[in-house]
């Protein structure tokens, strides 16, 4: 079957093949994985932006949606768990000519990785995340994620999970991200457009990704193939764009409220930097009256100092 | 702009500064870091010099975030380097092994501290040689730099950028609290009176480029991120266009190669001073501050007409394994003071295998060892104790 499937796509050619690995395909993404949709919106969004494919480069962790940056054809790191986005922000930092893109779950976005990300959002660098949140682990097996609904089974919790699951959106707004939207993968269109919109916006971006996990998610909590849950998706979920992100947690039924809540201007890291260096300079002629300036301490007259050395 | 944005001339240097402005000299642009007694002033320096030189200076939540950082930035073309010390690099340890597996140059500092965990912050130690060697998992050929001076710290960071860039790898620079924090005479050449190697960038088209093809060298040609290579890098195991290939035979040929591209060039990379080992019948073997802490006992065990030798490993990984063993068969054997409680002392036992006495001066860091037990180890080596 996988024999026959490579053969007919090389034979013929493939729509996103100029952004595609195709000598990688076919992929090992479950049938019914949200990841596919992921991709291509990811793909159309690119077209879509107009930005140079040879300058944008992508930025994966580990886990399923760690392995989207291997079948891209964009100058691509597969890097350590967790550790994508402070890998990203040297990348960008170094070469600011770049677009760069984070593609990674929400296990290595926001357990292992959370620190980063809060950071990364905080410090506003010119970076664009794209979490794709299957509430679940899914390369190891389905264990609990920090995104797991209260109550909902995974390999590692058979009596439900007793946490409180993360707001991603809510988290990446709080953090001071400079444009936060939510989508779920039956919103391909508009998820496209947020792809677009963040790969020309600088500062933090972060996009989640609501995406259906059948092989474990499902089959642990309530079962069904990708397009049952791509079904559910489209009855529960509703567009805000006006929803305080911090406002519209996920759960196992509740409406998914998805929208772009935050889509502001602040300066970014870079120019933060760049301003401090030109106040800097404008105010000294040279280096040795910068650091002497910076260390005289000025002190009251009739202040007296003892030394135990005088004594 | 600034008029001494690049340094030249004689100063009167702290050890750690001395690293920053070697690493600025080799053409280090990218620092990432955390603060962490003793290795802050590595930063603060960088933190004041980058923005003035057109680099990036980014202070990170964390050492794990700073090693994957300068890792990042090595791949858009910048020469990186994070500094830091043992707890440190216990957290930028998983990062590193990427470093190897990917082979990205950049340079990593270890200001040591004593003992384990928090240990001694603000005194020395050198008891990190082995997790230098061995703190990633898997297996990896990689190098360890160790300075015993401010100057030579300054020497070194250069030298580590350039074996990083030469041979495609995260560099260790050893040094410890008492070179980090010592001020000594640091002399700076000009710029152009140094030796500065720069990371072989392909020749090749986008088309013909495989990101890890490789000649005789072992060592990949680099292309980096935003030239339209377009190519794939990963921490799996991947054959040599990049992609991922868990097969044992891409196994086979991936990992053995990380080894080799270090073991094949270790005439190039070790680097030692040596005195009087032609004609000593025992060699005091030593590191790092030990080195310059231990000289009054071999000047004593002279006065006292004992045939002593004094061989200072300047590159203590990869070990000059065929050095030591030839040595082996001529001494009596090897006295080695180093400020831990026996860990290179063990790679001389190995390379002495049975052929003459090894004798290991402990220290567990901190202070610094007595001349005494020095100058009685090397009298209990000569007489065949």
């Amino acid at each position: 079957m996988a024999n026959n499937t490579a053969q007919i796509i090389q034979e013929k050619s493939h729509p996103m093949e100029d952004l595609l690995r195709m000598d990688r395909m076919p992929h090992i993404w479950c049938s019914g994985c949200g990841l596919g949709s992921a991709v291509t919106t990811f793909v159309e969004g690119l077209k879509k932006a107009g930005v140079s494919y040879d300058k944008t480069a992508i930025v994966s962790g580990i886990g399923c949606t760690g392995r989207v940056a291997g079948y891209l054809r964009l100058d691509s790191y597969h890097t350590t768990h967790g550790r994508a986005i402070p890998f990203a922000t040297g990348l960008k930092l170094a070469n600011r000519d770049l677009t760069v893109f984070v593609f990674s779950g929400d296990g290595d976005l926001f357990a292992i990785g959370g620190n980063h990300l809060i950071h990364a959002a905080r410090r506003n660098v010119d970076i664009n995340v794209i979490c794709v949140n299957n509430f679940i682990y899914g390369m190891t097996g389905g264990q609990n994620a920090p995104t797991t609904p209260l109550g909902a089974y995974s390999s590692t919790a058979p009596y439900g999970n007793y946490e409180m699951p993360f707001n991603l959106v809510g988290l990446a707004a709080a953090s001071g991200a400079s444009y936060v939207a939510r989508w779920t993968t039956a919103h391909a269109r508009r998820l496209t457009n947020s792809i677009a919109t963040a790969a020309n916006k600088k500062g933090f971006c972060f996009i989640e990704i609501v995406s259906p996990c059948a092989t474990v998610f499902a089959r642990k909590n309530m079962g069904g193939t990708g397009l049952d849950l791509l079904k559910e998706f489209q009855t529960r979920a509703i567009i805000d764009h006006d929803a305080d992100p911090t406002q519209i947690p996920l759960s196992m039924d509740n409406e998914i409220v998805c929208g772009e809540f935050v889509n502001e201007d602040r300066p970014t890291f870079w120019e933060n930097v760049q301003g401090g260096i030109k106040n800097r300079l404008e105010k000294f002629s040279n280096w040795e009256e910068m650091q002497s300036n910076s260390r005289k301490i000025t002190h009251k007259k009739d202040r007296k100092y003892t030394s135990s050395i005088d004594v | 702009m600034f008029q001494k944005s690049r340094l030249h001339g004689e100063f009167f240097m702290q050890g750690d500064i001395a690293c920053a402005e070697g690493a600025l000299a080799a053409g280090c642009r990218f620092f990432g870091g955390y603060p962490i007694t003793p290795a802050s002033e590595i930063a603060e320096r960088m933190a004041m010099r980058l923005p003035l030189l057109r680099g990036v200076f980014i202070q990170y939540e964390d050492e794990i975030a700073s090693m994957a950082g300068i890792l990042g930035a090595s791949w858009a073309g910048m020469k990186s380097m994070t500094a830091t010390s043992g707890p440190g690099i216990s957290l930028m340890n998983e990062n590193i092994g990427l470093g190897m597996m990917m082979e990205a140059p950049c340079v990593v500092v270890n200001v040591q501290r004593g003992s384990p965990s928090t240990g001694l912050p603000t005194t020395w130690g050198q008891s990190d040689m082995m997790q230098a060697r061995w703190g990633s998992h898997g297996d990896y050929g990689s190098i360890s730099l160790v300075p015993n001076s401010p100057q030579e710290f300054f020497d070194l960071t250069i030298t580590a950028f350039n074996f990083s860039e030469k041979y495609r790898l995260p560099v260790f620079l050893m040094a410890d609290a008492l070179v980090g924090h010592m001020t000594e005479k640091v002399v700076i050449p000009k710029v152009e009176e140094l030796e500065i190697i720069n990371r072989k960038y392909t020749n090749k088209t986008p088309k013909d480029y495989l990101a890890y093809d490789y000649d005789e060298s072992l060592i990949p040609d680099f292309a980096k991120a935003g030239d339209g290579y377009r190519y794939h890098t990963t921490g799996l195991t991947h054959d040599r266009r990049g992609y991922p290939d868990m097969t044992v035979e891409c196994q086979e040929e991936l990992v053995p190669r990380l080894v080799n591209k270090i073991k094949n060039n270790i005439n190039d990379i070790s680097l030692t001073e040596e005195y009087d080992i032609e004609r000593a019948d025992v060699i005091v073997i030593s590191y790092g501050i030990t080195s310059r802490t231990i000289l009054p006992a071999i000047t004593m065990a002279k006065k006292k007409g004992i045939k002593v030798g004094y061989l200072r490993l300047k590159t203590v990984w990869p070990f000059p394994d065929e050095k030591i063993r030839k040595l082996s068969e001529k001494v009596a054997g090897f006295v080695v003071p180093e400020m831990n409680l026996g860990q290179i002392s063990l790679e001389v036992e190995r390379c002495a295998h049975n052929n003459s006495l090894v004798k290991l001066v402990p220290h567990p860091g901190g202070g610094i060892h007595k001349f005494e037990d020095v100058l009685h180890a090397i009298e209990e080596v000569v007489h065949g104790k």
